[in-house]
């Protein structure tokens, strides 16, 4: 049996749509955590990112943070965690959050400091306060690299979600390993065709967001 | 009236790029620095908006020193252009140019529409209004920067080195452009430029600064020619001063000599009249030189000596009329009116005269004013 076979044996079976463990619901749980980590690591990754850029100062510790976060590995960490906090959803937000802040805030930080120096000389020399140059000078002009740094940190996100389901929780990691202690691989394959899917449209919401957010000026000279 | 008094900025690993520097900037004025790298003029202009604050010394403008209002409200009541425009990528052109009304609090619709009149005055079309940066050449770019610098209509403009990034042919039309913006609004501008030849077509008064950023000699341009301080000023100002000189002194002096013009129908007794004179110009039927003859010879149109660039006496200055003498074949400088019609003509020999004549004056009113 190939994998097509599976995948449509899978997404072909009326059962597969209701109830708790149906696709309606693991999708929706699953989109809920990534939601919540990628906000989280948005809101500790954004700020300092943007800070540290606009000054020009702090890359190399940005840099050891971020080669620490990336050398973490996620379903080791959700281990950790679950060991010394217990079942929840806390132990599995914890190494989705360390997961994405290194992209989004590494991204971030070069996006505003590469910014063309000119433009914010004139800024400053025009008298804009520094919050009005970061805001109206340099984001617009970083937005598409910002945007690529939170792309890059909903996508790992999103795949690597998957480890709730082993501590007990939802998402679409719960067909992945019920289905491989199940030997079931037509839940197996259908869970991951799942996450692949959701991946693409999760690129798929960035570039429109990126074509309504960045202006033309921006988008044709880079 | 920008004072700077005394005015030293020292960094903090010891490097000295201004020292002790004291300047009075006119008025409605364009007073520009010039000097090699390293001679502080940078950062001597960008001490004016604060932009670099000084160690020592203070700025006044008019009479109150600088650092008593706040940093962002100086900033907006100065324009300031830079090197490269520094455009606002994001922002079309209309929005760029009405960045400064914006942040003093006017509509969007008052502030475009203000910019829309400055677009008209630095000779951008309309029709760009809606364009992005990027979509400009280099040189619309520069005007877009001296647009958005004049928004406000600030009473200062600073302008650090705005046309150094363009070539020469683009760069000349600029500065006639800020030439002729300065005629009609008279602002009191600060031009930062390491090009001598610019300073000395654009000052009113001209600050040389040497390295380590101390005044060598403050002056307008024709006499840092005629009388440069010391070495350092005549060596920055190059080869060539005493021709570049001559800018300074207006043609409307010279001997016009009309007998040698001749129309090309000219008959025996015109012909005859004009025999004493080494070369005849020809015209055509409306006075307009055509070119050089030989006299005695038949008068050829297909044979003629090209008459070189012809001067516009009282308009052009003597430079102009000694460029022609030197670049024409018979050694005579050819003199036009408004119009194009040849008014005269004039020898080398007769400009050399006027040359002296002219040094001689300004020697006198150099002696009086003193």
């Amino acid at each position: 049996m190939n994998v097509l076979n599976l995948v449509h044996a899978f997404f072909g079976d009326g059962a597969h749509w209701h109830g708790y463990d149906g696709i309606p619901t693991r999708l929706a749980e699953h989109i809920g955590y990534s939601l919540e980590a990628l906000l989280i690591a948005a809101v500790i990754g954004l700020p300092v990112g943007l800070v540290t850029g606009h000054y020009g100062r702090g890359g190399n510790a940005l840099a050891l943070i971020a080669t620490a976060g990336r050398a973490l590995p996620s379903f080791g960490l959700l281990v950790l965690m679950v060991l010394w906090i217990g079942l929840g959803l806390l132990p599995v937000m914890i190494p989705l959050v360390v997961l994405a802040v290194p992209p989004i805030l590494v991204t971030t930080y070069e996006a505003v400091r590469t910014v063309d120096p000119s433009p914010v000389d004139a800024a400053r020399g025009m008298g804009m306060s520094e919050a009005r140059v970061l805001f109206r000078v340099e984001v617009p002009v970083a937005l598409p690299l910002i945007l690529s740094g939170l792309r890059t940190a909903a996508v790992q996100i999103i795949s690597t979600a998957t480890i709730a389901a082993y501590v007990g929780l939802g998402g679409l990691g719960r067909y992945i390993i019920d289905g491989l202690y199940q030997r079931d691989y037509e839940k197996v394959v259908g869970g991951a065709a799942l996450v692949a899917g959701l991946a693409l449209v999760t690129l798929l919401l960035f570039w429109a967001a990126a074509r309504v957010t960045v202006s033309r000026g921006v988008r044709r000279s880079t | 009236m920008i004072r700077i008094d005394a005015v030293t900025k020292r960094y903090d690993d010891g490097t000295v790029a201004v020292d002790r520097l004291s300047l009075e900037i006119p008025d409605h004025a364009i007073t520009v620095l010039v000097g090699p790298s390293g001679c502080g003029k940078t950062t001597t202009l960008r001490m004016i908006n604060r932009m670099v604050e000084p160690t020592e010394g203070s700025i006044l403008l008019d009479g109150a020193d600088i650092r008593q209002q706040p940093v962002n409200s100086l900033r907006r009541s100065m324009g300031y252009v830079i090197q490269n425009a520094g455009l606002f990528q994001h922002r079309t052109i209309l929005d760029n140019i009405a960045t400064v009304p914006r942040l003093l609090g006017w509509t969007k619709q008052k502030a475009r529409g203000r910019a829309a009149e400055l677009m008209a005055r630095v000779g951008l079309d309309a029709s760009l209004a809606k364009r992005y940066p990027y979509q400009l050449s280099g040189g619309q770019q520069q005007r877009v920067g001296v647009a958005r610098a004049l928004a406000a209509d600030p009473p200062v403009l600073l302008m650090d080195e705005p046309f150094s990034a363009v070539d020469p042919v683009v760069r000349k039309g600029l500065q006639d452009e800020l030439l002729r913006i300065q005629d009609e609004l008279g602002k009191t501008i600060v031009f930062v430029t390491h090009d001598i030849d610019e300073a000395i077509k654009l000052g009113t008064m001209v600050a040389v600064l040497r390295e380590g950023g101390r005044l060598a000699q403050f002056a307008p341009p024709a006499e840092l020619l005629s009388a440069p301080a010391d070495a350092f000023v005549e060596d920055f100002l190059g080869a060539d001063r005493g021709i570049r000189r001559l800018s300074f002194f207006p043609s409307d002096a010279l001997e016009l000599a009309t007998a040698p013009l001749v129309p090309l129908d000219a008959d025996a007794d015109r012909l005859a009249a004009a025999a004493d004179a080494p070369y005849l110009l020809v015209t055509d039927a409306d006075g307009r030189p055509l070119g050089w003859a030989e006299p005695g010879a038949p008068l050829d149109r297909d044979r003629l000596l090209d008459h070189g660039r012809p001067f516009r006496p009282g308009t052009d200055s003597l430079r102009t009329a000694l460029d022609g003498a030197v670049l024409s074949p018979t050694g005579w400088a050819v003199a036009v009116d408004g119009d194009g019609r040849a008014v005269g003509v004039v020898s080398q020999q007769a400009v050399g005269e006027a040359i002296r004549a002219a040094h001689g004056r300004a020697g006198a009113e150099a002696k009086a004013a003193r």
